[in-house]
């Protein structure tokens, strides 16, 4: 075999990273899968993204409690050349929601994105560790408050239910004495920069105020501290099949709301025991897991088996346009898009994070999603008009109505529209003729059609799976 | 149930999330044992609004107790259910569903809507403000709308040309004509896509004549009661509203945070039921302002952790106001895990606005049958 079929690629992209645009799709397609599985998987092969001209424009950013981060990650997903390493950044923040919207000057979220994409494909304990001791975290979820003889169990019971083991695995004593093995962790004050911002927050560990005292925890017992819980909790196989359901969620098919998974099965019992047995056999490394599940069948043949999420709702569009080239002020606009589609980057909903799948949609973020996406391609010197003008009128400068629905059809990701889109918009296409590019006046009427065309395709239902 | 005002009796839904603390909302001011478990998180005896001996409203909440003691306004006390969860998620989710025991996916309003609309004509039924369609909303066959944003909600309204945009809505609908056969998920954004259609229209023509000498706050909960105002006035045919207040888990810092939600949502209230006044629009509205559970009795010195029995408010011109129920017991013998035990199942609530108010048979949808309140006052 030589080569990948192009939907496979075009869904690989999908998933691991915010889709490809037609000419990264017949590029990647001329090789092996598993060869574009590596390349994804070790993101130190290309260049990061540059920073230097993002933060000129965006001189915000440079504040560490600047506003505009979530219109700059949005940008990254856009142009980076390591798509797995800004997707993975935005599942920890998925699984790990902490919302800077807590107070007006929490500790920087910025930096825990940061740490995420780190520790993009890290091993799960490392992640563990260092969001335990994440100022942001410890903030949001009151380990600051969490002292010796006071114990504040915020952080030590969503560590357990919502972070690694999930309900059901362990008991609320584990829960006390997990609190207590935090207690003394907590973050240094900021110190301010003049003329304006701070210097970020850092760990900071109080011995004077950590409970040394025994604890049993999980049928363990010692004086434990904090990274001796985490120790625990990694080896756990609940940890292994609740991260493992978590990855097959974000990156495979649509699973239920977490709350229901001590009492629904998965999915794909199979595919959740191949993805433990590596998180065992690889002691947590997530590079290891998600090789397994991109080279599996069951990622194969999961196309188009989730409802894309805002920000690859967002993401994709943008990259489908052509847009967000070169940073711009106007490019907050975007995280506020992905905000009213329901996802406001580092402002999730609850500590719960956000509800995923079916979830996302509802009368109100429906019409926002069909109306960013319209809107993208609405301008007819848009790449994702030009590339189509470019191959249709490559023929005999005329196209029917059936190669301008299969050419938009392509264009937007390989979207697999059913029977009755496909008819739809032929009949559409066919009551305004033929295509021609005889003369710029009619290549300019036939850019506007193309437009419309592939705005009708990204507000229909199919565009809205991934 | 039939309205003086020959309207249709409506229900405005309040969910506070996060957690509200009851014991902080309707203080025992007058039980020493509050200011045991409370050596900070507490509220000084001397600032709070007294409704009796032993309960005194929070200092904060002064629209609420005008509601009150003009007899508008009642207090459930102790709501909650065996076993509560202290999950937040799992915690909405089963005053979501009614199932405590297991994971269900309809919600109770949903299958409310089911029986005010069965044939789902009026996709405006039921509508909720806010990001996200709570889990309480959605049941099959249920139409339920969603706004984020009122005055710009609408399908391809950044398409300018008229012709164009007249187009483009015609393809849309067709392409979201529901489907035999293409998967649930795909027949649910078919039927949501219709409905935006269809809802998106009425409303826009709807709301244009709305003015009020109300002021609301800037502020989530006051621009949403301002939403339900307009539309409600508007008189589309919705028979239940829901919006959400967030904010409520006051783990830490809670003296500060608190008491500036308990402003926002007390003062938004009181400006929503004036406005419906001044329009002669309030006698077939009751608001239910429910929390998923109460907090920990004893705090934290900072603030409280997650807890169990709590309370509700249903307030309203039909509604019979005053203390209705128990409050828990704060003896520690009587504690669950530290947190006030229920002494009412939110389940009873619920059929009591049901049947009393909606005028729908409860049972099938709150699961069986629990004891109801004497919450409304006949025509």
């Amino acid at each position: 075999m030589s080569g990948t079929d192009r939907e496979l690629v075009a869904h690989l992209m999908r998933r691991a990273g915010f889709g490809a645009t037609q000419d990264e799709i017949e590029a990647l397609a001329q090789r092996e899968y598993e060869d574009i599985v590596e390349d994804l998987l070790n993101p130190e092969r290309f260049p990061a993204p540059e920073e230097d001209v993002a933060r000129r424009y965006w001189i915000a950013l440079n504040n560490p409690d600047g506003p505009n981060y979530p219109a700059y990650w949005i940008y990254r997903m856009v142009n980076t050349k390591r798509p797995t390493e800004e997707k993975m950044t935005l599942f920890w923040h998925h699984l790990f929601p902490t919302s800077a919207g807590k107070s007006s000057d929490p500790p920087s979220s910025n930096v825990q994105i940061e740490t995420f994409r780190r520790n993009a494909l890290a091993d799960f304990e490392t992640i563990l560790k260092d969001l335990a001791r994440d100022p942001a975290m410890i903030y949001f979820l009151d380990n600051s408050e969490n002292h010796n003889g006071e114990p504040n169990e915020n952080w030590g019971r969503e560590l357990l239910e919502l972070f690694s083991m999930g309900v059901g695995n362990y008991t609320e004593t584990d829960i006390k004495n997990a609190s207590r093995a935090f207690t003394g962790w907590t973050f240094t004050q900021p110190i301010p920069l003049d003329p304006y911002a701070r210097y970020p927050s850092e760990f900071l560990y109080l011995e004077d105020d950590h409970d040394d005292g025994e604890k049993i925890f999980l049928g363990e017992t010692g004086s434990f501290n904090g990274d001796d819980i985490i120790a625990i909790i990694v080896k756990q196989t609940a940890t292994a099949k609740f991260l493992s359901r978590h990855l097959y969620n974000f990156f495979v098919a649509d699973e239920p709301q977490v709350p229901a998974w001590d009492i629904v099965p998965p999915i794909d019992q199979d595919a959740i025991d191949m993805m433990v047995k590596t998180y065992i056999d690889s002691k947590g490394d997530i590079t290891a897991i998600l090789r397994t599940l991109f080279n599996s069948e069951f990622f194969k043949n999961a196309q188009f088996k989730k409802v894309k999420s805002p920000t690859e709702l967002v993401v994709g569009t943008v990259k489908l346009a052509g847009g967000m080239k070169f940073p711009e002020p106007g490019h907050t606009g975007m995280a506020a898009a992905t905000a009213a589609m329901g996802q406001g980057l580092q402002l999730p909903p609850t500590v719960e994070g956000w509800h995923t799948g079916k979830e996302w949609i509802d009368g109100g973020t429906l019409t926002e999603r069909v109306n960013f996406a319209v809107n993208q391609l609405s301008d007819t010197s848009a790449d994702s008009t030009r590339k189509i003008v470019e191959s249709l009128s490559a023929a005999d400068g005329t196209a029917s109505p059936t190669q301008l629905v299969e050419a938009c059809v392509a264009a937007t990701g390989c979207t697999n529209v059913t029977d009755e889109t496909r008819s739809a918009l032929i009949d559409s296409a066919t009551s305004g003729g033929d295509l021609s590019f005889d003369t710029e006046a009619a290549t300019e009427s036939s850019a506007a059609r193309i437009a419309s065309m592939l705005q009708s395709i990204v507000s229909s239902i199919e565009y809205q799976f991934a | 149930m039939v309205t003086t005002n020959g309207k249709a009796p409506t229900l405005v839904v309040v969910q506070l999330a996060g957690g509200n603390d009851f014991m902080n909302t309707i203080i025992p001011y007058s039980n020493g044992l509050y200011y045991d478990y409370r050596p900070t998180v507490r509220i000084a005896e001397d600032t709070v609004l007294p409704i009796n001996d032993e309960l005194a409203f929070n200092p904060n909440v002064g629209p609420l107790k005008e509601l009150y003691d003009a007899g508008d306004m009642a207090i459930i006390q102790g709501v909650g259910y065996e076993n509560s969860s202290r999950s937040h998620f799992r915690g909405m989710d089963i005053w979501h569903t009614c199932e405590p025991n297991s994971v269900a996916t309809e919600g109770w309003v949903g299958k409310a809507i089911r029986e005010l609309d069965p044939s789902g004509d009026n996709s405006l039924t039921a509508i909720n403000f806010g990001r996200g369609l709570p889990r309480a909303m959605v049941a099959g066959g249920a139409t339920a709308t969603s706004i984020g944003d009122l005055d710009t909600y609408g399908l391809m309204t950044g398409v300018q040309a008229e012709q164009q945009r007249t187009q483009a809505l015609d393809l849309f609908q067709r392409i979201y004509t529901p489907a035999i056969g293409t998967g649930p998920v795909q027949q649910y954004l078919a039927q949501t896509g219709v409905d935006v259609l269809r809802g998106a229209e009425i409303l826009k023509n709807g709301i244009v004549d709305y003015s009020s000498n109300v002021e609301y706050d800037d502020n989530p909960i006051a621009k949403s009661l301002r939403d339900v105002s307009r539309v409600h006035i508007a008189d589309l045919g919705t028979r239940i509203f829901y919006t959400h207040h967030g904010g409520y888990d006051t783990h830490a810092n809670e003296l500060p945070t608190h008491p500036k939600l308990l402003t926002d949502l007390s003062q938004a209230i009181g400006d929503f039921f004036q406005d419906l006044r001044n329009h002669n629009a309030s006698e077939n509205v009751v608001m239910l302002v429910f929390t998923e559970f109460g907090r920990r009795v004893q705090d934290n010195h900072s603030g409280t952790d997650h807890g169990a029995g709590g309370g509700a408010f249903v307030i309203g011109d039909r509604v019979n106001g005053g203390l209705h129920g128990a409050y828990p017991s704060l003896n520690l013998k009587d504690l669950e895990f530290g947190d006030l035990r229920h002494t009412y199942d939110f389940r009873g609530l619920y059929a009591t606005l049901l049947e009393q108010w909606m005028g729908v048979d409860a049972s099938p949808i709150v699961g069986g049958t629990y004891e109801q309140l004497p919450l409304l006052s006949r025509a």
